[in-house]
């Protein structure tokens, strides 16, 4: 029966659906194809069943079920008065929370802060929702315009003068920096070996220095004037915008093109005068409230997001200039992103807060919360230098050479075909910077900044909350914090990451 | 015949010690369509792209619709700006849609409003025949799409000149003919073109002149019926019998 017949087939009953011998799918099959499949994953298993049983069911014991909920000092936390093995003592963060958020800030000026934090909510949001409109608007606001109106508010004081008087100001200090370090060279040529020499350029220097005294005189006396008189802030406002918009109106293309330039310089300068007027500044603004008074969440998050939104742009300019072909500008780029990579977080907030001081001019005095920013911004930046190199490796050649073939300059390259670029390839790699400096921000306590960590170390020492699990509670919270921020972080980054890449998905 | 569009006298050319290239002397008319040809490392690419400052040189002088491009690199952006150029490998630029990688220089560069300038991408995009890919990103697209993409994008900037380094080299040979077409027709447009390539059908059908190049000099010019039917250099002779089969 080997002939072509026997190979032919026609169906004559159609075959019913059966259930499969083996099940696959759903939570039996789970069990079947990936936790129970082999002796190994038998095990595995069983090693991290027990692994979640003897870390979660503590966590949640100590967390929730043996905590204590209320209570009005440490009586309510104690073992004898609670009658069960007391977990967390979560009136204690209750009591305390207003320390934990604010520091010392003065109660009646609470207000400040959270009006700040409103804010910082309201900007930021928007402009981390792709699809709301507006982000350049968003953006100035949140990068430009906050960040001051964030000082006035957090610090408080008001303003003598605008942008006249501060740019006389700088350069009149700039000025004095010059020819007192020509009159301290012409005082050392009197002993040095090399006297005639040393004589020679300190003279050299002090003219210098004088003629752009003679330079800047115009700018002086004019200050001098609106100072005199009073309504100076407003003069000098004034002033300014006046000075301002016409530079705009100038670049924007004078009078073929300007006109949208003019409006918008014209339209920033009313903000800022609305600003200004809306919270006084002209007249002595908000009470000051001191640096050291800050504390808690609050430090915690100035140092961070500053060093957040500083640290990328330094880390940017580095990472160019550790590739430009000018060796002036690479070595420079070199040094200092290896010095401040060489020398630990600590080493860098104690030479900020304890030594800059004495290296600087003595009329030059800067606040202690900002030279911790100031070190922490370049530091990190130091580390984003590095990173934002290893995606500008990664872009090829034959990008840049496309872009300069269209006629492209080197910054409309570099601004519009090699970074966006070369930022999307470390996304990971910036947020893991990121994430790493909020959580580094910790370190500000050992230079007399009561961060977030600070403040609750300090409130351990309040005898009226002191109990057994005091401590434990207190980090747990700062832990659970931290642990929000730094987690929001990471999913916002990968979500950012999918929407950029689109490109590379096919 | 029209004064000369691209000038080059006396070019010279070293990569460290190794002299790429030399003694060039080339004038292209305008509307002249000029295939170079020759042995790999025998200099055509780096020719054509000293012609748009891609390359610095030493010696000699570049004259591009009477633009002078010195050995010291002056006017680069000027040059640039009537110089369109099509790489072997594309260079599109991956992270922006085709419609935005033909709008970006128009933009940026010549300042133009974007609802023109898209309008205008538009019109190029429809003469390479991939105007409903605008919205894709150059990653989705075959080969041959992405270099007629590329060559679109070059003609949004009104280039008086067009430079192809090798524009077929890395296209499979079904997409290489698409290529050529959008090629022919830009041609037919009165466009001058410097092509290097190997597609010698091409040099044949299009070409005004063909120019033989080996070890950093011009061996031989000549028309391509000349060229390829009387080839008078020895050198020549070997190289068109390697080729043609």
């Amino acid at each position: 029966m080997s002939d072509i017949a026997s190979s032919s087939f026609v169906r004559q009953d159609l075959l019913t659906e059966r259930p499969a011998p083996v099940k696959t799918t759903g939570f039996v099959g789970l069990m079947r194809t990936r936790l129970f499949n082999s002796p190994t994953n038998i095990l595995l298993t069983i090693v991290g069943a027990l692994l979640l049983w003897f870390t979660i069911v503590p966590s949640v014991r100590f967390l929730m079920v043996d905590a204590v909920w209320s209570g009005k000092d440490r009586a309510a936390c104690l073992t004898e008065n609670a009658g069960f093995a007391v977990g967390a003592c979560w009136p204690y963060i209750q009591a305390k929370l207003p320390q934990l958020i604010y520091g010392f800030y003065p109660e009646a000026e609470r207000w400040r802060v959270n009006l700040t934090f409103v804010l910082a909510v309201v900007l930021l949001v928007p402009l981390l929702v792709p699809r709301l409109p507006a982000k350049g608007l968003n953006a100035s606001l949140f990068f430009v315009a906050f960040p001051v109106v964030a000082f006035f508010l957090l610090h408080g004081g008001g303003i003598k003068g605008f942008g006249l008087s501060w740019t006389a100001g700088l350069l009149e200090l700039f000025d004095d920096s010059i020819i007192g370090a020509g009159q301290a060279l012409l005082s050392s040529s009197k002993t040095s070996a090399v006297g005639p020499l040393l004589w020679l350029v300190g003279n050299f220097i002090v003219l210098v220095g004088t003629a752009i005294h003679w330079l800047i005189l115009p700018l002086t006396w004019l200050r001098d004037q609106i100072q005199g008189a009073g309504q100076s802030v407003w003069t000098d406002f004034a002033v300014t915008a006046a000075v301002v918009c016409l530079i705009a109106f100038g670049l924007g293309g004078g009078l073929r093109a300007g006109g949208r330039a003019l409006a918008s310089s014209i339209f920033a300068f009313v903000a800022i005068a609305a600003v200004i007027k809306l919270m006084g500044l002209d007249r002595g603004g908000l009470p000051v409230v001191a640096t050291n008074l800050w504390g808690g969440l609050l430090v915690t998050l100035v140092v961070s997001v500053t060093g957040i939104v500083t640290s990328l742009p330094i880390g940017v300019a580095l990472a160019l200039g550790r590739r430009s072909t000018i060796p002036l500008i690479r070595i420079f780029s070199i040094a200092f992103i290896e010095f401040w990579r060489g020398v630990p977080l600590i080493t860098v907030l104690f030479f900020a807060t304890y030594m800059l001081p004495l290296f600087l001019p003595g009329n030059f005095s800067v606040d202690g919360l900002v030279r911790a920013l100031i070190g922490i911004a370049l530091f990190t930046g130091a580390y984003q230098a590095e990173n934002v190199r290893g995606g500008l490796a990664a872009i090829p050649r034959g990008q840049g050479e496309a872009a300069a073939a269209l006629g492209l300059s080197w910054w409309k390259t570099t601004s519009l075909i090699v970074l966006p670029q070369a930022l999307r390839h470390v996304i990971p790699n910036l947020v893991n910077s990121f994430i790493s400096l909020f959580k580094d921000t910790s370190l500000v306590s050992i230079v007399a900044l009561f961060d977030l960590l600070g403040s609750l170390r300090a409130s351990f020492s309040d005898p009226k909350w002191s109990t057994p699990s005091t401590a434990f509670t207190g980090f747990a919270f700062a832990g659970v914090i931290y642990f929000i921020f730094c987690f929001g972080m990471s999913r916002y980054s990968l979500f950012v990451e999918h929407r950029l890449n689109a490109h590379r998905r096919n | 015949m029209s004064d000369p569009i691209v000038k080059i006298s006396g070019l010279n050319k070293w990569y460290g010690d190794f002299h790429v290239l030399r003694d060039i002397d080339l004038d292209v008319r305008k509307g002249e369509r000029i295939v170079i040809c020759g042995p790999s490392g025998s200099g055509k690419s780096t020719l054509i792209r000293c012609i748009n400052a891609l390359e610095e040189f030493q010696e000699g002088e570049i004259v591009v619709d009477g633009i002078e491009l010195g050995p010291n690199l002056k006017h680069i952006d000027a040059v640039r700006r009537e110089v369109g150029m099509v790489f072997q490998s594309f260079n599109l630029f991956p992270h922006l849609t085709v419609l935005d990688n033909c709008t970006l220089a128009p933009i940026w560069v010549r300042n133009i409003p974007k609802r023109d300038a898209e309008a205008t991408a538009m019109k190029f995009l429809e003469r390479v025949k991939i105007p409903h890919q605008a919205n894709k990103f150059p990653g989705q697209m075959s080969g041959g799409q992405q270099q007629r993409v590329a060559i679109a994008r070059a003609l949004t900037m009104n280039p008086k000149v067009m430079l192809f380094d090798e524009p077929t080299s890395a296209l499979d040979p079904e997409m290489v003919k698409e290529v050529l077409d959008t090629m022919v027709d830009l041609a037919g447009e009165g466009m001058t073109m410097l092509v290097v390539t190997h597609e010698m059908g091409f040099a044949r059908e299009v070409a005004n002149r063909v120019v033989f190049m080996d070890a950093g000099q011009i061996i031989e010019a000549n028309t391509p019926n000349e060229f390829f039917a009387a080839p008078q250099h020895a050198r020549t002779k070997l190289f068109l019998s390697q080729i043609l089969r």
